[in-house]
């Protein structure tokens, strides 16, 4: 049996967590919520993450739109997502939740929009 | 002179909030006065996520929590003014204010609710020693480069102080091809999150040095390089521990201090510890009508009780409005010891307090397995096992009024920590 | 590379050099500062106690005594023509024990001798009554009334500004390389100049000497003393009014105590001799050193109130005195050299003395349309309300605070950057109009500075440095 010590990201808590790992059988403790308890699986098996950052805007009232993956991405694949955000420039208008790039680096998620820019 | 019954200082999560909840409570006229060119404050840099999981149960970026509250306060009509930068506010609650399109206006308010935030502790304020080239920033400014105005401020990099916004930008700056070296922190515990470790540091290799310190600053132009050293438990630098990092950038994340220098303009009562107003459970300070929320009145690891406290600052001011006086019953003071370093609010009225009261407070050190305890003029009245206590965590306990109830001679209410 | 030709090569931008400039400016003389760096005021006349000194420390008879009396007999003309910020606070020297009294005695005498009116010697009890935060242990002090405080930027700055507006040119980063003796003066070599004049003078600071050495036999050695100093908020500038001075020693006038023109407090220099010229770095034993020196004088000084912590260097000759007039083995070369404190006291009058000398021996009038009087920086914040207002409404980028810890509005930078000899860095703004001065130091202002600085000067923003070339804040675009 394989024993892992995290700490859980889903929330400012930051709950210690131990998850024991047995074949199939996963069994996760130290959490307060299901948050925690599903963290941890996905964790030991697949770790994911959602990734931020910001995207150069042309005519807008300001330079850039801050942008994220709509869901958690494979940790693997981030820097791969930021290397296709870099090359996108947007233009204004931008509302919160316009998608930037579809299916992004082929994880199947869009990156979308987190701000609103109005035109200049 | 205009005259209005709630004027907010600041545009920020704590104004916002504040703004939103005193409308609720059916104050009319009220305005929001922001030094910034948009609403929304520092939520607007931090377009990381994390932030709202408490107030809309779902996990957003700052710039998506700020818009939220933004609708709130436009659906709500309430009037601000941009770029617009409070330079006194006196006693007598007029405020004196200047922008491009008004000139200098005096403003004459009811209730003053001050949400004007914090600022970064420079590097002078630690006196590290060595050069002044450029590129040593602290985070926030660096966080506004890079995510508002969209510039790369430098390639390798090391981070002084592990508080949230220097972890924030180890990923960020990471994340934008910069080399992040180490993050050193002086003190032998982190100031950030615990998840920001592990998602900002541990997630890409990024060394946590604890007890650690820049003793020299290197570079006549920009910054080619520092020294770290560990420190003793004295925090002063061992010497022959030095380590020597080539870089072209610095960052400081060294702690927040209350943006207070109108505060004391009006000449309040001040904490020491804090570096905020006092305030009792109204969230008032010692000035009448003038109440005090956010990161201005302590510094918040989180934005959703940054949102939490503003709203009850927002609904007693406009509560104050309405009575047009304000009434004082059974003042208690709240003592902070043994490990706890503050509590806000400092004081509360036992006759006339809500319901309940949220506590809020910090602890001076790290502990494990650790009570909240409370006290009632020495009577232990509730205990709360704690497996881990940081300085870095804001913790809180909630007073409810009914248990005052036996309690009419009643003269502190002790919050501290105790071991088994 | 570029060629050009003047009567006057002044080679440095500190204080004395445009002092000496401001003065040249009223000749019809052809003149040029030539500066190494992006901007004037950017060596030791930048970091240093900020004092104009009463004058009773140097030796009598020698030229530290002679300029600095009439230096600082010259400030506050200079500060109502010049519209620079000066104010004679006033200055004390402690004495912390009796067997020391006849020191304290000796400077008085010396004070009298270079002729620095108003000294006197005042009890402990006298000195407590003064500033109440002075030491307990403290016996006697000499009080000079004429002693003051000054903007050293500021000072540097107006007459920078001043001479340029009549007339003199100034070239910047430039560092001179080499310097020709030919049939008709001198060529002065720089990377991509050469600048030709009859008369040069050399106000080059820690760097006098070499200069001096290229033209000279008669060897000049400068060595740099370094000094720490720390500088405290605004919170702390009440803590004294005077500036507190200890019974001077071998090395200088000890750690002083002071409040600034601007209202911080400053604490400072330590004084260590070194070799690099360059080495502008505090070290942590000396910042230590200034908060436990600074204690023997006054009480209880906040240090957890530290802004910021810097470095000067002064330029000490061997001679331990200034330098100044014609070098004997060069004819129409002439020094400032050796220019540590009193140096910024005695900058004006030094300015009088070496513009003096060279218009006699260049045989050049004075021109008709010279105008001494410059107008300085607009300061919203010292108006009234009402004067404040006006100033909005009809410029209205006074009404944007940019820096909000010094209360500083585009306005004020704007001019910071479009005056005569406007700034060109982020430093220069800082200098002129306190822009990240405060207490954030910078960390809010930086940013919007930075693209103002871009809009005026029409720059790139990766291009902004902090001062010199190479000190770019930005590292390309995201």
């Amino acid at each position: 049996m394989e024993v892992r010590e995290l700490i859980c990201i889903g929330c400012p808590l930051g709950c210690p967590l131990t998850v024991k790992m047995d074949g199939e059988n996963i069994e996760v403790s130290g959490n307060t919520c299901k948050r925690g308890d599903d963290y941890a699986r996905k964790e030991v098996l697949s770790p994911t993450r959602i990734v931020t950052s910001t995207v150069h805007v042309t005519g807008g009232a300001i330079e850039m739109v801050s942008v994220k993956t709509k869901t958690d991405i494979p940790k693997d694949k981030i820097f791969a997502i930021m290397d296709e955000i870099r090359k996108v420039t947007v233009e204004a208008p931008v509302s919160i939740g316009d998608v930037i790039i579809d299916n992004c680096a082929g994880t199947g998620v869009p990156v979308i929009a987190t701000k609103d820019v109005a035109k200049a | 002179m205009s005259n209005h019954d709630i004027v907010i200082i600041g545009g920020g999560p704590a104004g916002l909030a504040a703004a939103v909840a005193a409308r609720k409570a059916g104050i009319q006229d009220i305005l929001i006065l922001e030094r910034d060119s948009c609403l929304g404050g520092i939520l607007n840099q931090c377009i990381h996520n994390g932030f709202g999981l408490h107030t809309f149960k779902e996990e957003l970026t700052g710039p998506e929590y700020a818009a939220r509250y933004i609708k709130m306060a436009e659906e709500e009509k309430i009037p601000y003014k941009l770029n617009t930068m409070v330079i006194d506010i006196n006693r007598d609650k007029e405020i004196t204010a200047i922008n491009r399109e008004d000139g200098l206006i005096v403003i004459k308010a009811k209730a003053i609710i001050l949400a004007m935030g914090c600022r970064e502790r420079p590097r002078g304020a630690l006196n590290i020693p060595g050069y002044r080239p450029a590129g040593i920033y602290s985070a926030g400014t660096a966080q506004r480069l890079m995510n508002i105005e969209g510039y790369s401020v430098g390639k390798e990099v090391v981070i002084l102080g592990s508080g949230d916004i220097g972890l924030i930008m180890a990923r960020r700056m990471t994340l934008e091809g910069a080399k992040v070296k180490v993050v050193a922190e002086l003190m032998p515990y982190s100031g950030g999150l615990k998840r920001n470790i592990v998602q900002c540091l541990d997630d890409y290799g990024i060394p946590l040095k604890l007890s650690h310190t820049v003793v020299n600053i290197e570079g006549k132009e920009r910054v080619t390089g520092i020294t770290l050293a560990e420190v003793g438990p004295d925090r002063k630098p061992i010497p022959g521990t030095e380590e020597h990092y080539s870089c072209d950038t610095l960052l400081l994340s060294v702690g927040l201090i209350p943006e207070n220098e109108l505060t004391k303009s009006i000449g309040v009562s001040m904490s020491r510890v804090t570096s905020g107003p006092e305030v009792n459970d109204q969230l008032e300070t010692s000035a009448e009508g003038v109440f005090a929320c956010g990161n201005v009145l302590h510094v918040h690891d989180l934005v959703d009780y940054v949102s939490e406290e503003a709203a009850l600052a927002g609904t007693n001011a406009a509560a104050y409005v309405k009575a047009g006086e304000k009434k004082e019953g059974h003042v208690v003071a709240l003592k902070a010891e043994n490990g706890v370093r503050y509590t806000v609010p400092q004081t509360l009225d036992i006759n006339n307090m809500q319901e309940k009261v949220t506590v809020r407070f910090r602890v001076a050190d790290v502990y494990k397995d650790r009570y909240i305890s409370v006290y009632y003029d020495g009577v232990q009245v509730s205990k709360r096992k704690k497996k881990v206590l940081a300085p870095g965590e804001m913790e809180q306990v909630v007073l409810k009024k009914d248990s005052f109830a036996g309690c009419p001679e009643l003269k502190n209410i002790v919050i501290c920590t105790e071991v088994e | 590379m570029k060629e050009k030709s003047f009567d006057v090569v002044v080679i440095g931008g500190g204080v004395t050099g445009c002092a000496i400039a401001r003065e040249l400016s009223r000749y019809n003389l052809n003149t040029c500062v030539v500066e190494r760096e992006e901007d004037v005021c950017s060596g030791t006349s930048k970091a240093n106690s900020a004092i104009v000194h009463a004058g009773h420390d140097a030796a009598p008879g020698s030229l530290k005594a002679k300029f600095n009396v009439e230096g600082n007999r010259m400030m506050g003309d200079l500060a109502e023509e010049l519209d620079f910020e000066f104010k004679r606070n006033g200055s004390l020297v402690l004495c912390f024990a009796e067997e020391d009294r006849p020191a304290l005695e000796e400077l008085y005498q010396k004070g009298v001798k270079n002729g620095v009116p108003e000294l006197k010697i005042i009890t402990g009890d006298e000195v407590r009554a003064m500033e109440p935060n002075v030491s307990d242990k403290v016996v006697a002090a000499l009080y000079a009334p004429t002693g003051g405080i000054v903007c050293p930027f500021g000072l540097t700055i107006a007459l920078a500004e001043n001479a340029c507006d009549n007339g003199v040119e100034f070239i910047f980063n430039t560092e001179i390389k080499n310097i020709k003796k030919t049939q008709c003066g001198y060529e002065l070599e720089a990377d991509e100049m050469l600048l030709k004049a009859p008369y040069v003078v050399n106000a080059a600071g820690v760097y006098a000497d070499v200069i001096h050495n290229m033209v000279s036999e008669k060897k000049l050695h400068i060595t740099p003393r370094k000094g720490d100093y720390c500088l405290l908020d605004k919170e702390a500038g009440n803590h004294v009014s005077h500036t507190i001075f200890q019974l001077p020693g071998k090395l200088g006038k000890g750690i002083l105590v002071t409040p600034t023109i601007h209202g911080n407090l400053l604490t400072g220099p330590t004084a260590k001799d070194i070799e690099d010229k360059e080495a502008t770095a505090t070290t942590a034993r000396e910042l230590a050193e200034i908060t436990e020196k600074a204690s023997i004088s006054v009480k209880d000084i906040p240090f957890r109130l530290v802004i910021t912590s810097f470095c000067g260097l002064r330029a000490h000759e061997d001679g331990d005195d200034f330098v100044i007039g014609e070098a004997e083995d060069a004819p129409g070369f002439f020094d400032a050299a050796g220019i540590e404190s009193p140096g910024l006291t005695s900058a004006p009058a030094i300015g009088v003395y070496v513009a003096d000398l060279v218009a006699e021996k260049a045989g050049a009038g004075k021109k008709e349309n010279w105008n001494g009087k410059r107008k300085g920086f607009i300061r919203p914040e010292k108006m009234t309300r009402e004067e404040r207002a006006a100033l909005i409404k009809e410029h209205p980028e006074y009404g944007t605070i940019i820096c909000r810890c010094e209360g500083v509005s585009e306005g004020e930078i704007v001019d910071a950057i479009n005056r005569t000899l406007g700034a060109v860095s982020l430093d220069g703004i800082k200098r002129r109009v306190r822009q990240g001065m405060g207490r954030c130091q910078a960390g809010f202002c930086t940013p919007r500075t930075m693209e103002i600085l871009a809009r005026e000067r029409n720059m790139k923003m990766e291009d902004i440095c902090k001062n010199a070339p190479g000190s770019n804040m930005l590292t390309g675009q995201k």
